[in-house]
């Protein structure tokens, strides 16, 4: 499979919200207003891609060689922990706005699936390591697309009349719903 | 609290999934068929269960500054012992689970029960709770997954209860009938849950 189509595969048409429900919860939770959802997506596209170069590195350098593949679930979520801190105290420094406006969302990317179904599916399917980089950036990307959607149409839904048993996060996940659908018309594209 | 209170509170009044609403991911992942859902309750919970009494076990030992990756490598160990058992004695539904086994060390409810219950009470009640939580979050997978396996195939594990004459929803085993079917089911419980509060007062 060449660059291209795997990156567009992973940006849109196996969409990681749509058809592969990682990273669920943030989606859920940071989709309230469009800003803080760029802010999300932006330091996930950050940490995905930084992460999954590293713990590629790690898997290949220290757990085949020495045999220890059964560590992988407790290395790299300790990789990931640690990178999520490098990445706050960034923010912290560079971008204080960015920083107060994600708040207690940032240590969360620890516990945002994603990130390790990322680096855990990188081995999984077998990827190479350019392959697993351009794996990274499209799913990431596609993340960010879609809970940069979501808060858009989110913002009507709140405002719209609804049965009070429906509201909150009910209608959130039948709207997710109605969006999953059309990101389904999108695998019958050939690549 | 005494100790049915503490399993009845994670079992239906603060319900992990219908409730609390976390740790979705694999929930609306894996819930196409009603074994895989078994599945995942069954090693959720024993996951759950075990980070909980190793957790209050140690909560004095343990320094407040470095808890959380303290819980969460107690958690890491706990999913790597699961996902080992699970490869060696049911392939299958290890196959069918994929990468949502080691995702279980992400799942919010574990840090969350860690966090809120096990590191302030003592092993029993957190044994306890894990169970409770555990059970909540068996409840609601079943409820899903029993409901798509069959509206998406009119069978339930495996058997044939709708006529042969039912046309398969095909949506409700493909992603948007998982976002749909569980939205639906949350406002459900609102609703209930509201005629209760309704009826008390």
């Amino acid at each position: 499979m060449n660059l291209f189509s795997l990156f567009i595969t992973s940006f849109i048409v196996n969409n990681i919200i749509f058809s592969q429900f990682l990273g669920t919860c943030p989606f859920l939770g940071v989709s309230k207003k469009i800003d803080t959802a760029a802010g999300m997506g932006i330091a996930v596209i950050f940490v995905i891609t930084l992460s999954s170069i590293i713990t590629y590195i790690v898997q290949k350098a220290i757990l085949v060689r020495f045999g220890l593949e059964y560590l992988q679930t407790i290395v790299f979520i300790l990789i990931i922990a640690a990178l999520v801190q490098f990445v706050e105290m960034f923010l912290k420094k560079s971008s204080p706005g960015l920083y107060r406006a994600l708040g207690i969302y940032l240590p969360l990317i620890t516990t945002n699936c994603a990130v390790l179904g990322v680096a855990i599916n990188n081995f999984k399917i077998g990827y190479e390591f350019i392959e697993s980089i351009v794996y990274a950036v499209g799913t990431s990307a596609g993340f960010m697309l879609a809970i940069v959607l979501f808060a858009g149409v989110r913002d009507k839904v709140d405002n719209a009349d609804l049965p009070e048993s429906l509201k909150g996060s009910a209608i959130s996940l039948i709207t997710a719903g109605l969006m999953s659908v059309a990101f389904l018309g999108f695998s019958g594209l050939q690549l | 609290m005494n100790k049915l209170d503490i399993f009845k509170n994670g079992f239906i009044n603060e319900n992990p999934i219908l409730v609390q609403q976390v740790g979705m991911c694999a929930t609306l992942a894996i819930t196409t068929s009603l074994v895989n859902g078994i599945g995942m309750g069954v090693a959720v919970t024993a996951v759950l269960t075990g980070s909980n009494i190793v957790i209050s076990a140690l909560r004095k030992f343990i320094p407040d500054e470095v808890r959380i990756p303290a819980f969460v490598i107690i958690i890491a160990a706990f999913t790597t012992i699961i996902d080992l058992v699970m490869h060696a004695y049911t392939f299958e539904l290890y196959q069918a689970l994929g990468v949502f086994i080691p995702l279980i060390v992400v799942n919010c409810i574990i840090l969350a029960r860690a966090e809120a219950f096990a590191s302030k009470n003592g092993v029993l009640d957190s044994t306890i709770d894990g169970l409770g939580m555990g059970a909540g979050y068996l409840l609601a997978m079943i409820l899903l997954s029993s409901i798509r396996e069959i509206l998406g195939n009119g069978t339930i594990l495996g058997f044939r209860i709708l006529p042969e004459a039912y046309e398969p929803m095909m949506m409700s085993v493909q992603p948007p009938g998982a976002f749909i079917l569980l939205g639906l089911l949350i406002g459900l419980v609102n609703c209930l849950s509201k005629k209760k509060k309704a009826k008390k007062a």
